[in-house]
């Protein structure tokens, strides 16, 4: 199905949030996800399924003033 | 020195962790400038990208505190989802809580500020909300849960220094107990120093280190200045006045002709 990652289309396979960031290379990253604007922790990524034109933000740590 | 959600720091520095010319040079920063707290963001990044957990390593091998911001956000909305994607990323409960209203001035906006400051306090956050040094801003945002407050000294990263001494004195003057940090706007040691000699706890600046010719010989500089303002402060300096007072005694001076 076709979503949206960090602002760009994003075909991806899976429907589960923990196995979309597999599937997208987030194996070790340390990340933070929201879908549709709405954060999700760690903790709930697995019991979240994702559906076709979903907007997934992944963020990491960044420098910052 | 002040105490910031029931943290004491060992420097009244925070200092900002962008802009540096490389990692090399930001850890050397940090390491001369006795800053006790680093400033870091959130910020999308691609799978095979990485960059953040190298980041985050050099982050904790500097052994400070952080206090990550909401940077660049202009909705309460976005300015909560961003400050809850930072907890988890950061694993702390401080926010340096940016509400922007207008991108030329990067003031922030009052309304939405005090909103979310108060939705974030609700959810258990420390939030350190940036600020203008508005009295009635202040107010508002102590009642919605802050326990400190960071007004800005000018526009981020302007340089300019303390653009409202009237204000933030006054703002100083009205909230003797809520530790008050000056953020943004500061350019050179001497604005630091004047900070801290009107009482202000801490300071929080970051281009004016990174972006310096030199930004490990600025960062010693900022922390001598910092030393210095607080010390005055401590010393507590003499009131201003407008007539002249002769230093040296009148009394037993010589009638030369």
């Amino acid at each position: 199905m076709q979503i949206n990652v960090n602002g760009k289309p994003a075909e991806v396979k899976e429907t589960n949030l923990c196995n979309i960031l597999k599937e997208l290379g987030y194996f070790d990253a340390k990340v933070a996800t929201a879908v549709n604007e709405v954060f999700v922790p760690t903790a709930e990524r697995s019991k979240l399924k994702l559906s076709a034109g979903d907007r997934l933000e992944i963020v990491a740590p960044q420098q910052g003033g | 020195m002040a105490n910031f959600y029931g943290v004491e720091l060992s420097s009244p520095l925070m200092l900002g962790t962008s802009q540096y010319p490389s990692p090399a040079i930001l850890t050397d920063a940090f390491r001369n400038s006795n800053a006790s707290v680093a400033t870091v963001s959130v910020r999308r990044e691609a799978g095979f990208e990485k960059a953040g957990n190298s980041f985050w390593k050099l982050i904790q091998e500097l052994g400070v505190r952080v206090l990550p911001n909401t940077a660049g956000c202009y909705s309460v909305r976005e300015a909560i989802t961003t400050a809850q994607m930072a907890r988890e990323l950061f694993d702390t409960s401080w926010v340096k809580l940016e509400v922007i209203g207008h991108p030329d001035t990067l003031q922030p906006d009052p309304f939405g500020l005090v909103e979310a400051a108060k939705l974030l306090n609700q959810e258990g956050f420390d939030v350190f909300p940036y600020m203008t040094e508005d009295l009635i801003l202040a107010e508002r945002l102590l009642e919605a849960g802050c326990e400190v407050l960071m007004p800005w000294g000018s526009p981020i990263g302007t340089g300019l220094g303390l653009n409202n001494l009237y204000g933030l004195r006054s703002l100083r003057a009205h909230f003797p107990d809520v530790p008050l940090v000056i953020d943004a706007g500061l350019g050179l040691p001497s604005q630091a120093a004047q900070a801290l000699e009107m009482g202000y706890d801490a300071v929080l600046l970051n281009t004016a280190v990174a972006r310096a010719g030199d930004p490990v010989k600025m960062a010693v500089a900022f922390a001598r200045a910092i030393e210095a303002g607080q010390l005055a402060y401590k010393a507590d300096p003499m009131e201003p006045r407008d007539m002249a007072a002769p230093s040296t005694p009148v009394l037993g001076k010589a009638f030369l002709r």
